[in-house]
């Protein structure tokens, strides 16, 4: 069996996977709970919620993190799923991957508590401005605050901690990060200039600047009672999406060097589409040609067709415009066989990853081919008669798939879809 | 390189920063050794302030002015400003497939909102309630966009109709850096035809001189030349927005592009910074470079001025014995977009067949009238990242 794709390039594959979400640790958790439905979904604990119209989250609270700060949670989350992908690829040695970190993180800021801990030191409680936040800066006792709010830190650590090569690459391509990750491990060894890559996608950033943040361009849900129902894609009363943590990271690697070491393969990264929309800073273009493009190049980059496409992990996020405007991009690409192709959202259980979300998802992905089981989306109650997709309502399902998408869509017009399958035999 | 159509050309770049706009007053003011700095507005920090645009020139929409920050309408500038000097302003079908890289950190906040609440919530009887409270009424909704990272591109797309893909990489000086090592390795690769890379900065920003003050970086006054910054050690914050077209010589030469240089090589390394590592990495990403000669080749330097990093590179360069010009002396530090920025500085170079003037008042950076052929570009972060590219005219 050649170990080149039809277009002569190396076969990527996966040979390590790592995962948390809110629904726990690992993927024997995940999966479990993923496959039964059950949604890691809350009331947010993290921060006081009075006054806020959306008090729910994915928040990932099992993870120690104190003070809270987002490039802690998100560096924390992120080591337990290198972690993960690392031990079960078993690549290189403890402490040495050998191959680069691309890694997706949210953006980074520094915070609250912070700005007050400054005012403070400053002197000027109750009239602080920034010039007294700079004037306690140059004391040099806040020092630590340098590195942890510089946005390379968590990749930093990450690639002193596993031993990755090279310079890390931090990224953000908003909702569609943990997807470009990937993409970009892809294109690394396709070009030959590596046989393995670390692709991360990493998000802990729930906090009440982020929230609000969010809630100001009305894309949360406000259904906050009960919690684990307010995630509703592709439901006729979807009203927005609910923030989540998590992280997810693959151990890609050429399908030779993976099988020159006797690698055991999970799965493969066999096509990514991008394109970019220039419609709207937050909405996709009504004709939907960008995700149409986008799907449509990455089953190409794959050398497939479009019936060869078993199953959809929708970006399927449940605000009304998303999951309105990836119906209609499948519906565009899928032609009368949409309503057969299984799609489903990961997001009705864990909500919007965010950062992550393309890496978690891929996980998912890749999880769902392994072991040939649709995670269901959930809290599918009222269907959405303009959205007439079998979006796996409810009920995990078994069934027989060689290929599977999984989509990406973020605000700044950013789409990513890869294209996932098995080891060929 | 392997394979001489897919070499990599330059073909557009866009310049502005304190030094005004485009090519020519870039030129102008680096071989004037002029330096253009603001050491009053954000004493005692010096600053490069951003010369004054004409927006609509670039961006024609108010709306999309009102829906930027100034990062981003400095970016979203400087990008238009390269795609016409690469013929490729409205050419819908080439930048339907334009692959584009920004390098970014995040936009400014709000100070008088920060300001009130940072206050208020000192005497706030349930200071949870009362920052949801005052996020909840204060914040602009389209500020959120204004600051994400990915939003300068999101602009771009929207502004110049970059539509192929778009990747914005963070994390500071590497960020440049790695955005220009993977145009390339796109496009020798046959991955990429055409792309679309570099970023912008606004560094008049008290919250980003917060974030270098705690690390004790922000640069005080007085302002000296970057290689004299020994007793004061630190970088000044540059606003300036620098993007490049990139391009496979094959695309270039089917469009009738004309090269402005050419792209040859982009290294990088990220050490931890232990004493002597930053000249032990740089000495190793030379040794990987093509060939460098002794006379016709110069090095644009993006030194910043802090303790260690920069000494350590002027003993390599030093050793290299090579001219050298710091450009973070004239037009300051901009930090993610400044590798590009070099390499714009570079090209400009190339093009005139010459070394700028040195701007420098240790000696180190020694006058040199010969004529050029190849740059080597140097970015070595202020805290973490290192890379050199090397760029050479194309005869």
């Amino acid at each position: 069996m050649a170990v080149r794709d039809k277009a002569g390039r190396p076969v990527v594959v996966v040979t390590g996977m790592g995962i948390v979400t809110s629904l726990g640790a690992g993927k024997d958790e995940n999966w479990s709970k993923l496959t039964a439905g059950q949604s890691g979904i809350h009331t947010i604990t993290r921060f006081a919620t009075d006054g806020l119209k959306t008090r729910i989250a994915g928040c990932v609270d099992f993870v120690a993190t104190e003070p809270f700060s987002a490039p802690l949670l998100s560096e924390r989350l992120a080591e337990l799923a290198v972690d993960e992908a690392v031990t079960q690829a078993g690549i290189g040695s403890p402490g040495r991957f050998p191959g680069p970190l691309f890694l997706a993180v949210p953006p980074v800021e520094l915070e609250w508590p912070q700005r007050v801990e400054l005012a403070a030191a400053a002197g000027a409680a109750g009239h602080a401005d920034y010039d007294d936040m700079l004037r306690a800066a140059a004391t040099g006792r806040f020092r630590a605050h340098h590195e942890r709010f510089q946005f390379a830190s968590v990749a930093d650590n990450l690639a002193t901690r596993f031993g990755t090569q090279g310079m890390p690459i931090s990224l953000s391509t908003a909702c569609a990060s943990g997807a470009s990750a990937i993409q970009l491990g892809v294109e690394a060894i396709r070009r030959g200039e590596v046989d393995a890559a670390l692709c991360v996608g990493t998000d802990g950033s729930v906090n009440t600047e982020s929230l609000v943040r969010f809630s100001l361009l009305s894309a949360l849900t406000t259904a906050n009672d009960p919690p684990e129902e307010a995630a509703k894609p592709f439901s006729k009363n979807r009203d927005g999406f609910v923030m989540a943590e998590g992280a997810g990271a693959l151990v890609l690697e050429s399908w030779e060097a993976a099988k020159a070491r006797g690698a055991k393969i999970l799965g493969v990264v066999e096509g990514c589409g991008e394109l970019s929309d220039s419609f709207h800073r937050t909405r996709t273009s009504p004709d939907g040609k960008p995700i149409i493009g986008c799907m449509r190049q990455a089953i190409a980059d794959a050398g497939l067709t479009p019936d060869q496409i078993h199953y959809i992990n929708a970006h399927g996020t449940s605000t009304p415009e998303n999951d309105k405007m990836e119906c209609l991009g499948v519906t565009a690409v899928f032609g009368e066989h949409a309503g057969g192709i299984p799609i489903s959202s990961n997001k009705s259980m864990v909500g919007h990853t965010l950062s992550a979300a393309g890496a978690v998802e891929a996980v998912f992905t890749a999880l769902t081919l392994l072991h040939q089981r649709i995670p269901p989306t959930i809290n599918h109650q009222i269907p959405d008669p303009a959205i007439p997709l079998d979006v796996v309502p409810n009920v995990a399902r078994d069934a027989k798939m060689a290929h599977a998408l999984s989509n990406s869509f973020g605000f700044g017009g950013q789409n990513v879809t890869l294209v996932m399958g098995l080891e060929p035999t | 390189m392997a394979d001489a159509s897919r070499e990599a050309w330059i073909t557009g770049i866009g310049l502005v920063s304190c030094l005004g706009e485009g090519a020519d007053a870039h030129w102008q003011a680096y071989d004037a050794a002029t330096p253009v700095y603001d050491a009053t507005t954000f004493a005692p920090y010096v600053v490069h302030p951003l010369a004054p645009l004409t927006l609509d020139s670039q961006i024609p929409k108010k709306g999309d002015q009102r829906q930027m920050e100034q990062w981003q309408r400095t970016g979203v500038y400087a990008a238009g400003l390269a795609l016409d000097s690469a013929g490729l302003k409205g050419q819908a079908e080439v930048l339907g497939r334009t692959d584009m890289i920004v390098a970014a950190g995040g936009g400014e906040r709000d100070y008088a909102v920060d300001s009130a609440i940072v206050s208020g919530l000192a005497g706030a009887d349930n200071p949870g309630a009362y920052l949801n409270e005052r996020l909840t009424s204060d914040l602009r909704p389209t500020l959120f966009l204004a600051q994400l990272s990915n939003l300068l591109a999101g602009n771009i797309s929207i502004v110049h109709g970059v539509t192929g893909s778009s990747r914005t990489f963070m994390g500071e000086e590497g960020s440049g850096i790695e955005a220009v090592r993977i145009a390339l390795a796109r496009i020798a690769a046959g991955q990429s035809d055409v792309a679309l890379v570099g970023g912008s900065q606004n560094g008049e920003r008290k919250d980003l001189l917060l974030l270098f003050e705690f690390g004790g970086y922000a640069l005080k006054d007085p302002y000296r030349p970057v290689w004299d910054r020994a007793g004061q050690p630190g970088f000044a914050t540059a606003s300036l927005g620098a993007f490049l077209v990139i391009e496979a010589r094959a695309h270039a030469e089917a469009r009738g592009a004309k090269p402005l240089a050419r792209l040859s090589a982009v290294v990088s390394d990220r050490t931890a910074r232990a004493p002597g590592a930053v000249e032990a990495s740089l000495d190793r990403l030379w040794g990987a470079l093509p060939a460098v000669a002794a006379d016709r080749a110069a090095v644009v330097s993006g030194a910043t001025g802090v303790t260690g990093a920069t000494d350590e590179e002027r003993a390599l360069l030093a050793a290299r014995g090579l001219p050298v010009r710091a450009t973070g002396s004239v037009a300051g530090h901009s930090i993610e977009p400044q590798f590009v920025f070099n390499i714009a500085l570079a090209t400009l170079a190339l093009g005139h067949g010459r070394l700028f003037a040195p701007c420098d008042t240790t000696g180190f950076e020694k006058p040199f009238d010969s004529p050029l052929d190849q740059v080597v570009v140097t970015g070595v972060g202020h805290w973490r990242g290192e890379g050199l590219a090397l760029v050479e005219a194309v005869r």
